[in-house]
């Protein structure tokens, strides 16, 4: 396979793993390296490439599992050095600034989600993928998809109803 | 569109049952300016979704095309020198023509002569060898002292 050959197949779906990167990891460095190095080990093991039915899909599953073992491992690693700050920064983050932007809301709201939820909804209505394929990438069932997709949806309407409650009153 | 309509489909849409055209319909409906005042909330949350749609990475990628080594080409290459070292001196056949007698007579001469030449020489060789006898000699001398030993032994046996 050609250097070409490859972009050719990787490139449509290339920012389709940054972004889910992004949504996972938060910071947008963090994510582009995580893109590059999914990218990479894609083209290490492009002889296996024919083998994957759906690379596509198969580079998002990738993405999905880098990502979480990073965050594992973060987590590892800031609990003890980090957390005690943590708990005060947030409180005092969320009481001084005042939220204008109603898009900084709804990205705030997806942050607290769970993980599982936050993947669901990058992938349903950000990336429009079908129940399949977004069950085959996350390895779970359609129900099991559904389910998550219909809570995180719940949650960020009740959320941006409170706010907006909130504004108006 | 009918408000009722796009109701609907919300509820739909929480209960995550609409499919990917109906939810278009109510992006389509939510990015639009005058939206019901009521429905109002979701608006950030559609424009979110479409805002994310087109964030992208600007990092490049460094592929470096993996140069696999051809063990075929190294057999090639391998042939080639095998054959031409082989057509410029050819060790399998006999270069020199050593010529032959034609009569019977002065070839077993020759044979003889050449066959006296190698005893001569082999009896040179024997009578240099020879001299190992006198190595012989003293190593059967030095097996007395084996006997000697045997006797130390039996006095120490008898001293424990």
């Amino acid at each position: 396979m050609t250097q070409t050959e490859f972009l050719n197949i990787v490139m449509p779906f290339k920012d389709k793993v940054f972004r889910l990167a992004k949504r996972l990891l938060v910071s947008r460095e963090e994510a582009e390296d995580a893109t590059q190095e999914i990218i990479l080990k894609l083209w290490k093991n492009q002889e296996k490439m024919s083998d994957y039915k759906n690379i596509e899909a198969f580079s998002m599953t990738m993405t999905k599992n880098f990502c979480l073992d990073k965050l594992k491992s973060k987590q590892a690693q800031n609990l003890k050095i980090v957390h005690s700050n943590y708990e005060d920064h947030n409180v005092s983050l969320q009481k001084e600034v005042e939220v204008n932007d109603s898009l900084e809301w709804v990205s705030r709201i997806m942050a607290n989600l769970p993980e599982q939820q936050k993947m669901v909804v990058q992938l349903r209505d950000i990336e429009q993928y079908d129940y399949d394929e977004i069950a085959k990438m996350l390895d779970m069932n359609q129900t099991a998809v559904r389910v998550a997709l219909s809570r995180a949806r719940k949650t960020i309407r009740e959320k941006l109803t409170n706010t907006h409650n909130y504004g108006i009153k | 569109m009918v408000l009722n309509n796009i109701e609907k489909l919300l509820e739909k849409y929480e209960n995550a049952e609409t499919t990917l055209q109906e939810e278009a319909q109510l992006k389509a409906y939510f990015t639009q300016e005058d939206v019901a005042p009521h429905l109002e909330m979701y608006k950030p949350m559609f424009a979110y979704f479409s805002a994310n749609e087109t964030d992208v990475s600007t990092k490049e990628i460094p592929l470096k095309s993996k140069t696999v080594f051809n063990y075929k080409w190294l057999a090639v290459a391998a042939m080639a020198v095998l054959s031409i070292s082989l057509y410029f001196n050819n060790p399998f056949q006999t270069h020199e023509d050593l010529g032959t007698y034609d009569d019977p007579m002065l070839a077993y001469n020759e044979v003889v002569k050449s066959l006296e030449m190698i005893s001569t020489h082999m009896n040179k060789g024997f009578e240099k060898v020879n001299y190992l006898n006198a190595v012989n000699e003293g190593m059967s001398k030095v097996n007395y002292l084996n006997e000697m030993e045997n006797s130390t032994n039996r006095i120490f046996k008898n001293k424990q």
